[in-house]
C-alpha cells in the first residue's frame, strides 16, 4: 500500500492487523486441537466441556505402535513393577501389551507408515528424474506441436482419480499387481510426472541458454553440459519439485483406497479405517494423524519460497 | 562471429557425443510413452468396457450392450441428483474460498509484523492429506463433545448427519483447506498492481470503493480466475473429504457415486460409461474457463 499518512489509514491498518491475527488463530485452531489431542489422557479427549489445559503424556503414541488387549483381572504388583514406564502407562489404562515371547507385538501403523514412505519416495524419484529430463527437452529444443504436447501432459493430471482407477484396477488384477508397492508407485509416478514436467519447465526456462552454449564452445558435449552446467543450476528447482511431488504422493487417498488393502496399504486409507463404533480411542487416532502430518508441516516451511509456483504447476512465478 | 562459433561447436559436439535430436528424443519420449501407457491406454481399455454389461466380481460372459449404459445413466434421476449435489458443493465451496481467501489477501496486503510466518502458517492446511483432514474435522464436528459445537454454543447439533447441513459442513472444511490457496494467488496479484496507480487515484481523491473496483479488482481478476479454475476442477472431482466425513445421500457427489458403482456394486461396464460422462464434463468446464481466461487476458 502507499505510504500510510492519514490517521484514518493508520486506524484501518491497525484493524486489519488485528483481524489477520484473529483469523490466523481460527485457522490454526483445528491443527492445534488435533496435535493436543495426541498428547491427552484418553478420558480428556472427549470430555465436555473440552479440556484445554492438561498434563501432556505420550501414552497415545505407545498405544499407536502396539497391539493391546483389555486386562481381565488387575495386573500383579511384581509384574507391574518390573514393567518399563511405557508398559506401566498401558497397564494404568486397564490394558496390557501383547507379546510373542519377549518381543512386543507391533500394530499395523508402523508398517503403513513405511509403505507410505516407500511409495512416496520411489514415485517422487522417478517422476522428478523423468520430469527434469523432459522439461529440459521442452525448454531447449524445437519440438513440433510443443504446446499441444505440454497440454496433453497436463491434461492427464486433470482426470479424476476414480476415472483412471477403474481400468487400472482391472489391468492390475490381470497381472497380479493389486495391493503391491509397484502398482501404487506406477500410479503416483504417472500422477506426479505431469506436475514435475510443468514445474521443472519453468525452472529450466530461467537458466540462461548462454551457460550451456559457452560450455559447448569449450568442447563439452551436450550431455556433459546438461549434467555439469544445467543440473547444478537447477538444484533448487529440482528440490522444490521433489518435495511437492513427495507431499502429493504422501497425501494421496483415492488410488490407495482402491488399489491396496493390506500389504501395500499406505497411511491415508489406514488411519480413517481405525475409526470404529463408539469405542474409538481418539487419542490414538490423533497420535497417528499427528505423526503423519508432521513431515508435511516441516516441508511446508522448507518450501515457503516456492509455494506459489508449486500450487499453480509453475504457471505463476515469483 | 557468434554464428560461426556456434555452428562449429554444434558440429564438434555432434562428432563426439549424441546429436541434439537423439538427446531430445531420449529426454522426452520415455515421459510421453509412460503417460500414454498408464493414462491414455487405460481410458481406451475402459471405453470398450463402457459398451458392455461386464461385472468384475463375477465370471459371467460379457455382453455387448451398445449405448444402453449411457442411455440408462443419462435417464437416471439419481445420477442427475449426484451432479446437482456436486454443483452445489462446487458453488458453496469455491465461492467460500474466494470470499475468505481474497478477503484475507486484502487484509494481508500491507506492512504486517511477521507477515512471512503468518502466510506460511495459513498455508499449512492445504498441504495436508484431505483424507486425514476429513477425519479430524469429524472429531471437531462431533455432536456430543466436538469443539465446534462447544465454541458456537450449539449444544448437540449433528453437522454431518443432518442431511440439509452435511454438504455445507464438508464445504466449510474444504474452505478451511483451500481459502489459503486463493489467498496466496490473490496476494501475488495484489503485489503486482503498480503503486503509481494508487498514488494517482489518491491525488484525484478517488474513494476507497472506486479505487477497489476500478484499479484493484480488474488488475487482480486474471490471477483470481486462474485460482477459481484450479479450485473448480478440484472441487468437481472431490472424493476424499465427503467420502470420509459423511455418508449422507445429500453429500454423495459424482466421484463417490462412481466409486460405489465400480468398487462396491461392481457394475464395471456401467461405471466405465459414467467415468466417460464425468470425463466429458471435466473437459467442458476446463474449456469454458480457458476461453473466459483468454478473454480477460485480452482486455
Amino acid at each position: 500500500m502507499a505510504a500510510v499518512t492519514s490517521p484514518a489509514r493508520r486506524v484501518t491498518n491497525r484493524i486489519a492487523i488485528v483481524a489477520v491475527l484473529i483469523i490466523t488463530l481460527i485457522f490454526l485452531a483445528p491443527i492445534y486441537w488435533i496435535a493436543s489431542t495426541a498428547f491427552k489422557p484418553r478420558a480428556l479427549a472427549t470430555s465436555v466441556p473440552p479440556t484445554v489445559l492438561f498434563q501432556p503424556e505420550v501414552t497415545p503414541f505407545v498405544k499407536l505402535f502396539t497391539k493391546r488387549v483389555q486386562l481381565r483381572k488387575p495386573v500383579e504388583p511384581e509384574v507391574y513393577d518390573a514393567a518399563p514406564w511405557w508398559e506401566k502407562a498401558i497397564y494404568d489404562g486397564g490394558e496390557r501389551v501383547l507379546r510373542v515371547g519377549d518381543s512386543v507385538q507391533l500394530s499395523p501403523y508402523p508398517d503403513r507408515f513405511l509403505n507410505s514412505l516407500i511409495v512416496a519416495v520411489t514415485s517422487t524419484f522417478l517422476a522428478v528424474a523423468m520430469g527434469t529430463l523432459t522439461a529440459y527437452g521442452f525448454s531447449r529444443f524445437r519440438i513440433a506441436g510443443e504446446n499441444d504436447l505440454l497440454f496433453f501432459i497436463l491434461s492427464t493430471r486433470m482426470l479424476p482419480p476414480v476415472v483412471v482407477a477403474i481400468p487400472m484396477f482391472l489391468m492390475y488384477r490381470v497381472v497380479g499387481m493389486t495391493d503391491t508397492h509397484l502398482g501404487l508407485i506406477i500410479l503416483y509416478t504417472a500422477f506426479n510426472l505431469s506436475f514435475s514436467v510443468w514445474l521443472m519447465k519453468g525452472f529450466m526456462d530461467e537458466i540462461p541458454k548462454e551457460y550451456e552454449e559457452a560450455a559447448l564452445v569449450d568442447g563439452y558435449t551436450r550431455m556433459q553440459a546438461f549434467f555439469k552446467i544445467v543440473l547444478p543450476e537447477a538444484t533448487t528447482g529440482i528440490a522444490a519439485t521433489a518435495v511437492f511431488s513427495f507431499i502429493i504422493a504422501w497425501n494421496e487417498y483415492a488410488f490407495a483406497l482402491i488399489m491396496t488393502n493390506r500389504r501395500a496399504q499406505t497411511a491415508p486409507p489406514f488411519i480413517p479405517a481405525q475409526v470404529g463404533s463408539g469405542l474409538t480411542d481418539w487419542t490414538v487416532i490423533a497420535a497417528g494423524t499427528f505423526l503423519f502430518l508432521l513431515p508435511v508441516a516441516i516441508f511446508t516451511f522448507a518450501l515457503r519460497g516456492h509455494l506459489l509456483r508449486g500450487v499453480t504447476f509453475g504457471a505463476i512465478r515469483k | 562471429m557468434a554464428v560461426i562459433a556456434r555452428l562449429e561447436s554444434d558440429t564438434r559436439a555432434a562428432a563426439r557425443g549424441w546429436s541434439d535430436l537423439t538427446i531430445r528424443n531420449i529426454f522426452i519420449l520415455p515421459t510421453l510413452a509412460f503417460l500414454i501407457v498408464f493414462n491414455i491406454f487405460p481410458l481406451i481399455y475402459s471405453l470398450g468396457y463402457s459398451f458392455t454389461d461386464f461385472r468384475a466380481s463375477v465370471n459371467d460372459p460379457v455382453n455387448f450392450v451398445g449405448l444402453q449404459n449411457y442411455r440408462e445413466l443419462l435417464n437416471d434421476p439419481n445420477i442427475w441428483r449426484n451432479f446437482t449435489v456436486t454443483a452445489q458443493y462446487v458453488i458453496v465451496s469455491v465461492g467460500g474460498q474466494v470470499i475468505v481467501g481474497f478477503g484475507l489477501a486484502l487484509l494481508l496486503n500491507r506492512k504486517i509484523p511477521f507477515k512471512g510466518l503468518i502466510t506460511t502458517l495459513l498455508l499449512l492446511p492445504m498441504m495436508m492429506s484431505m483424507a486425514v483432514v476429513g477425519l479430524f474435522w469429524k472429531l471437531l464436528y462431533d455432536p456430543s463433545w466436538g469443539i465446534i459445537n462447544y465454541a458456537l454454543g450449539l449444544g448437540s447439533f449433528d453437522w454431518l448427519s443432518d442431511p440439509d447441513v452435511a454438504l455445507y459442513a464438508v464445504a466449510i472444511t474444504d474452505i478451511w483447506m483451500w481459502a489459503p490457496f486463493v489467498m496466496l494467488l490473490s496476494l501475488a496479484g495484489l503485489s503486482a498492481v503498480p503503486q503509481h496507480l494508487y498514488e494517482a487515484a489518491a491525488i484525484d481523491r478517488a474513494g476507497t470503493w472506486y479505487t477497489f473496483t476500478r484499479i484493484t479488482l480488474p488488475l487482480v481478476a486474471p490471477i483470481l480466475i486462474i485460482a477459481i479454475i484450479f479450485r473448480t476442477m478440484e472441487a468437481f472431482k472431490s472424493f476424499d473429504l465427503p467420502f470420509i466425513m459423511s455418508g449422507q445421500p445429500t453429500t454423495e457427489m459424482i466421484s463417490i457415486r462412481l466409486y460405489k458403482m465400480a468398487f462396491q456394486e461392481w457394475q464395471t461396464g456401467r461405471s466405465s460409461a459414467l467415468a466417460y460422462i464425468v470425463l466429458i464434463v471435466v473437459l467442458a468446464i476446463t474449456n469454458i474457463y480457458v476461453k473466459y481466461l483468454n478473454k480477460v487476458k485480452e482486455r
